[in-house]
């Protein structure tokens, strides 16, 4: 087994132990929310014999203990086991909400990493230029903005003002592709403008702090053009908190979207978790909870990886 | 002959943020085809910034405000960035002085080769490749059809020094700038890649300006001599003539520095003051001090002499107790054995026993005034307060020969290099301690400022009795300052004893290895050493 398999094994190792200490916090978490689901339910008028009985029925009489136990059993068979407010499967619950939280996460990311990148080269190429000056104005506002408010800011001038686009974002399995590229343009644009300053300007900072390099001033020095120093001989070595920073970006993508979606009524997981809370359907809630985390600690694992295999160095070590 | 390169009034300017400041004040310099001129000065005289002026390139915040510069027929002084990239790599290239930090440690040393010839279009790929594979082997690197698929980190620093070289003349250039190619090196490994420069240099008949603060060095390698101070040319003479008669005063205090020399003092019988018996320390699973023993001796200083790599500065590290031995050897302070942890050691013995450091730029926080830095071990160790305290602040700032009226109040970014120096010193000696471990406290000094901390602390030394254990790969300063001589490699002791013992034959082989290749400001001593030694430099790899 090569050196690069052992440190991926080893992440992915660590990985899982740190999801298990997630999945404990996610069930404490539910366990700290007040009031129970059997109560909620039945509502107020409903006796002490019949919420004890509903209880029963729905597992919520056993201890914390056999209950966490129970679920982490579940979940390695894949059973994330059934909603408490619908009775139907979780894992059928969750996995079109999913989907479509991947295809919206997959959409913006398609164009904001490329673009963020290529941004922050152009501005650390034209370094104080009046480009690079723009480029951070513009950063710095759509960052400083609330969510909210560029979704509506972009509703009001994109479907209202200029009717291009809609300003709901619904979509099924039966949505043609390009039907739900259109549709959800909106959405990937607000998340977009929200996610590329942060990449922009780490981009920037990097490639700026790498050009004071005595090699940066050595290929200079040998009459390599501007551009070919910065893409040849500066980015290689700014990748790792480029890289860092995508990953983060990403992962927000996917698990930080839930203003967006309200907004344009999107059905992802965002919307699902919310609603889930709302109805103490605990299952839905650690479902959803352990798969953001999932999502968090694998984008970091590929972080590392790549940032890694980016460095000769470490490349050999590893 | 008409001139390769042609400087003539050149002014040069900095911008900081109270103006600007000119660091290059009127120079001409002529340089023939084929001729290599040695440009000497201390750090400030303007040497690396002419050296990158003849490349028509000033760092940023720089600029040239007049003058002309002109390569063959071509002004540089405004040319367009264009003319000046096709130049470049091509007509004329750039050896800079740590080769580890200006390789790109993203591509291999062949990419890096080939990057210029084909930028310039002079060479395909596969002709560039075996121009880089034959001048590795002109450089006499090892294993010269392979070594250029390395990356940088694979390979030793004076190794990389020369494939820096080989690099420099991949598009067979009129004119090199060497820019303090071997100040990062060794002294053994140095002289390999002095000869290896020289020879390539005058193989292909190449103009070279080559720039340092080593008067030995450049006595090997230049044709002719130009001593700068300040941004100014003192004078400019053939090598041998420079070097037997230098007419102006400041030439001649550089010429002299190297003659400081402590008077032999005989071995006094006495009990030592640390003896190290058998000690072994290892980092991890690597052993970086295996089985050393050697006493030092009250009042006496004795100097650890060693390249980098050798565990020396460990040695330093394990008798502070920063890094513990490992079990079964013992560190005994006048006669009684030290616990090896330092958290484990009593309040007097971390007074008794202070350090100063090789860069007095990061040993001293740069935030606080010399008060604060001088002051703390006063009231930490001898519980001085007040008036008391402020007593001995003065007195210390005069011990170390600064006027404690301008400088007790200076933050520590508010000084140079020499005088940061003479605050470390101060601060360890605040603590009143019996022993000094000074850690290669000359080595990022210029040569006239590290005499001047060098006189200091054989002063210091008279006058509080002092021991000095004194860590350096400068031959030169131990002459300086060292009653005993211990000599490391490989973590290993390789020869001690008092200092005449070490520097007269018979030599184990390492040491005798060591002396030779200290430069001397003998024009031919390279080719001596060359020729008597017989260094075979592929056997050294």
């Amino acid at each position: 087994m090569s050196g690069i398999q052992k440190l991926v094994l080893r992440r992915i190792g660590l990985g899982i132990v740190t999801l298990f200490i997630v999945s404990l916090l996610i069930f404490i978490g539910v366990e700290l929310l007040p009031s129970d689901l059997a109560q909620e339910i039945l509502g107020q008028a409903a006796t002490p014999e019949t919420v004890a009985a509903f209880r029963r029925e729905l597992g919520l009489d056993q201890p914390a203990v056999i209950r966490y136990l129970e679920w982490v059993a579940g979940v390695f068979q894949g059973d994330f086991g059934v909603s408490l407010a619908n009775r139907r499967d979780v894992a059928e619950l969750v996995a079109p909400r999913l989907k479509n939280t991947m295809f919206l996460a997959g959409y913006a990311a398609a164009i904001a990493v490329p673009v963020a990148v290529t941004l922050g080269i152009l501005a650390a190429l034209f370094r104080n230029s009046i480009f690079d000056r723009l480029a951070n104005v513009f950063a710095l506002s759509s960052i400083s903005l609330p969510e909210f408010f560029v979704a509506y800011v972009l509703i009001l001038l994109f479907a209202v003002n200029i009717p291009l686009f809609p300003s709901l974002a619904r979509i099924d399995d039966a949505t043609p592709f390009i039907e739900a590229l259109y549709r959800t343009f909106l959405p990937a644009l607000t998340l977009i403008l929200v996610v590329i300053a942060h990449m922009m300007r780490m981009t920037r900072a990097a490639i700026i702090n790498v050009l004071a390099e005595p090699y940066i001033e050595m290929a200079r020095l040998k009459g390599v053009p501007r551009y070919k120093v910065i893409l040849r001989h500066a980015l290689p070595n700014a990748l790792p908190p480029i890289i860092n920073v995508v990953a983060i970006n990403l992962a927000y993508l996917i698990v930080g979207v839930v203003v967006v979606e309200v907004v344009f009524v999107y059905p992802g997981l965002g919307q699902l978790l919310v609603d889930a809370v709302a109805k103490r359907d605990f299952p839905v809630v650690q479902a959803v909870g352990l798969f953001f985390a999932a999502t968090y600690i694998s984008l970091n694992i590929l972080a590392d990886v790549l940032s890694i295999l980016s460095n000769p160095r470490l490349r050999a070590k590893a | 002959m008409t001139n390769i390169l042609t400087v003539r009034d050149l002014h040069i300017q900095a911008r900081h943020k109270h103006g600007t400041t000119e660091i290059v004040k009127g120079i001409d310099l002529d340089l023939k085809p084929g001729e290599v001129l040695g440009l000497v000065g201390e750090s400030g005289a303007g040497k690396s910034t002419l050296g990158l002026a003849a490349m028509g390139y000033t760092r940023d915040g720089c600029r040239i405000s007049s003058g002309s510069i002109r390569f063959r027929d071509q002004e540089l002084v405004g040319a367009s960035a264009s003319t000046l990239r096709h130049l470049h790599g091509n007509s004329i290239a750039y050896v800079a002085q740590s080769a580890a930090a200006s390789f790109n440690p993203s591509h291999r040393l062949i990419d890096q080769f080939t990057e210029a010839p084909l930028e310039h279009g002079v060479r395909s790929r596969k002709q560039a490749e075996a121009d880089a594979i034959q001048l590795y082997r002109e450089m006499q690197l090892p294993n010269p059809e392979e070594i250029g698929f390395r990356y940088p980190y694979q390979v030793s620093g004076g190794q990389l020094q020369r494939a820096m070289t080989a690099m420099a003349m991949s598009c067979k250039p009129d004119l090199i700038i060497f820019d303090e190619p071997t100040t990062a090196l060794d002294v053994t490994t140095q002289i390999e890649v002095l000869a290896a420069i020289r020879k390539v240099v005058k193989e292909h008949n190449t103009a070279a300006i080559y720039i340092t603060h080593d008067l030995a060095v450049v006595s090997q390698m230049a044709d002719r001599i130009m001593v700068l101070r300040d941004g100014h040319m003192v004078e400019t003479a053939p090598t041998e003539e420079m070097l037997a008669n230098p007419k102006e005063d400041y030439t001649k205090s550089l010429w002299a520095v190297r003659t400081l020399h402590r008077e032999t003092r005989p071995r006094p019988e006495k009990t030592p003051l640390l003896a190290i018996d058998k000690v072994t320390a290892h980092y991890g699973e690597f052993k970086a001090l295996d089985s050393i023993s050697f006493d030092i001796l009250p009042q006496r200083t004795v100097a650890v002499v060693g390249e980098s790599g050798s565990g020396k500065s460990t040695l330093a590290k394990v008798i502070t107790g920063l890094l513990p031995h490992s079990p079964g050897g013992e560190i005994r302070w006048q006669g009684e054995a030290l616990p090896p942890r330092l958290q484990d050691r009593d309040k007097t013995i971390l007074r008794d026993v202070q350090m100063i450091y090789q860069m007095p730029d990061t040993a001293l926080n740069p935030r606080h005034r010399v008060r604060d830095v001088v002051g703390r071990p006063l009231t930490f160790y001898l519980g001085l307060h007040g008036a008391e305290k402020e007593e001995r602040l003065r007195s210390l700032m005069e011990q170390i020969e600064l006027d404690p009226d301008i400088y007790l109040n200076r933050r520590i970014t508010e000084l140079s290099g020499g005088q940061k120096q003479r605050i470390g010193i101060a601060r360890a000696l605040a603590a009143e301690p019996r022993f000094i471990i000074c850690d290669e406290v000359t080595s990022a000094l210029d040569q006239l400022v590290a005499e001047g901390i060098l006189k200091l602390l054989l002063k210091l030394q008279e006058k509080y009795g002092l021991t000095y254990m004194f860590i350096t790969h400068d031959l030169a300063t131990v002459e300086a300052i060292a009653d005993d001589v211990v000599v490391m490699q490989h973590g290993k002791i390789v020869e001690q004893g008092t200092r005449d013992e070490v520097f007269s034959p018979p030599h184990p082989d390492y040491s005798a290895r060591l002396l030779a290749s200290v430069p001397e400001m003998d024009p031919h001593w390279l080719d001596r050493v060359l020729a008597e030694q017989k260094i075979d430099l592929l056997e050294n790899n």
